[in-house]
């Protein structure tokens, strides 16, 4: 049912241009199946029936709301569309496709925050219920609720269209599907407040959607590129907690990461969507999916190549400048080239309200054996951390300095 | 949908006193090359389009409850002090109005749908 979601919503969408309506029919249509299939059999086409039975919620509404059978043809995209659709439903053709690609681009728009997109391409494409959206972003289920309805309305009065955009404009557009996509990966990924290190699950919803835009666009560089990251990092989330604790890259079981998604990634990386040249925003992807294919690859710890590491972070910070990229450099540059030319790395380095810098000084005044300094910088980082199980990890370390 | 587009800032370009006479020619060529594209454009059409005098000529009229009208000089708030023209068209959608908008000079734009009240 979830597979079909997004396609059925886009289809109607494309006959109805009542975004309202159009969910909670379907919404209807699948409760009203849960109902029936039990006792009556699923039908051979299940997607079909439930494809009919929303529809016809969609036109009882409009009846319901007075709209005289006159006005109706106003409610249907123009005729034009309308035959597409007819067409499509005949034959399944890649017009269905494109639908379910207008579906993306609008929950994706510029106009619409970066996390109401991000929630409304869950919801809308994915389908995912409205509850477990506000659980994988940690709000109660009726300010999540308040958050969907507010984005739908504002696609409504703000008049983002269920298009396809100019060539000229689809790569920016794409490469915000992509940057959505990612933002909602890194929430469940690394959340930077609450109980659990890792909600894999989010991270995998957003690998799901980037698979979805991907079976659409399959030459997508920004979206291979994404891809190849998620699957990279995803692949060693059963190994970053034990016992409800964080463990560290060094210390992980290797082999409990999942080797077969590390295998999916690195053949991502090498394909010849990215050989080309590509906009920044993929450059940065693929240079951190490839920094991440770096120790996803290598045999033990030890057999980690530092050395390419901090050459690739080089490149990344040439393409796309960031504080967390630095930080992540002077980390790589410590294991190259020794604790004093890592700490000289992270000279004048600082994130606003990131308790990271403060921990990784921490941890290379503590190898250098500047004990004091070391417990100072723990105190910092624990002051300012947000997650409960990276903060306990980091009392641990304060705590081993004796 | 009818959209009002207001031309609320500068942004990225000279203020238009500042603007050589050769900088000004080029930003009226846009204006009239934004006329174009919205007559070319199928299913637009551009309704109302001016441009405002300064700030210093602007009226607030604000009525009292008791209906007394009271006038001040200058704009209602800082945010339209800047603002230099606005176009009111009917347009299919957002993505065809900012697509239009494109060829305007660089300024900060807000682009706010209208409502139907007609009955």
């Amino acid at each position: 049912m979830r597979q079909e979601w997004g396609r059925l919503v886009a289809l109607l969408l494309s006959q109805f241009r009542r975004l309202d309506l159009v969910e909670d029919a379907l919404g209807d249509a699948v409760e009203a199946a849960s109902r029936t299939w039990p006792a009556d059999g699923t039908p051979d086409n299940p997607a079909g029936w439930l494809m009919t039975a929303a529809k016809r919620r969609v036109l009882d509404r409009l009846r319901t709301e007075g709209v005289a059978q006159r006005k109706l043809p106003m409610l249907l995209t123009d005729a034009e569309h309308r035959e597409e659709g007819a067409r499509t439903m005949a034959d399944s053709g890649s017009l269905v496709e494109d639908d379910v690609l207008r579906l993306v681009l609008m929950c994706a728009h510029p106009a619409l925050a970066p996390e109401a997109a991000g929630a409304l391409s869950l919801r809308l494409v994915l389908g995912v219920p409205t509850a477990d959206i506000a659980r994988l972003f940690l709000v109660p289920e009726p300010t999540m609720a308040a958050r969907i309805t507010r984005a739908k309305k504002r696609i409504v009065g703000a008049g983002i269209p269920f298009a396809v955009p100019d060539a000229a404009v689809l790569p920016d557009r794409l490469d915000i599907v992509a940057q959505t996509t990612y933002l909602a990966f890194t929430a469940g990924y690394a959340p930077g407040t609450g109980p659990d290190l890792l909600r894999a699950d989010l991270s995998g919803e957003a690998i799901r959607l980037a698979r979805v835009v991907l079976g659409l666009r399959p030459d997508e560089p920004a979206l291979v590129a994404l891809l190849a990251l998620m699957l990279l990092q995803h692949s060693r989330r059963d190994a970053r907690v034990r016992d409800g604790r964080l463990v560290l890259l060094a210390d992980q079981d290797r082999g409990r990461w999942h080797h077969d998604e590390i295998a999916e990634g690195t053949r991502l990386l090498v394909g010849p969507v990215l050989a080309g040249p590509v906009t920044p925003l993929t450059a940065s992807y693929a240079l951190q999916a490839r920094i991440a294919a770096e120790h996803a690859t290598a045999p033990t710890a030890d057999d980690t190549r530092w050395d390419r590491i901090v050459g690739l972070y080089d490149l990344l910070l040439q393409v796309s400048p960031s504080p967390a990229a630095r930080l992540a450099r002077a980390v790589a540059v410590a294991e190259d080239r020794g604790t004093a030319a890592g700490l000289a790395a992270l000279e004048g380095l600082e994130i606003p309200s990131s308790h990271r810098p403060a921990a990784v000084r921490a941890e290379l005044l503590a190898r250098s054996g500047d004990t004091d300094a070391a417990r100072a910088a723990y105190d910092q980082a624990i002051a300012a951390c947000g997650n409960d199980v990276e903060r306990e990890f980091l009392e641990r370390q304060r705590e081993t300095l004796g | 949908m009818r959209y009002l587009v207001l031309l609320i800032g500068d942004g990225a370009e000279k203020p238009w006193p500042e603007q050589t006479e050769d900088e000004q020619s080029a930003a009226m060529e846009k204006f009239g090359a934004f006329d174009a594209a919205c007559r070319e454009r199928e299913g637009v059409e551009l309704l109302a389009g001016e441009a405002l005098s300064g700030p210093d000529d602007a009226t607030v009229m604000r009525t009292s409850s008791e209906g007394r009208v009271a006038l001040t000089d200058g704009p209602y708030a800082e945010v339209i002090e800047g603002m230099g023209g606005f176009y009111l068209l009917e347009a299919p959608d957002l993505d065809v109005v900012v697509e239009l908008l494109r060829v305007l000079p660089r300024y900060d734009i807000q682009i706010h749908p209208t409502v139907d009240v007609t009955l």
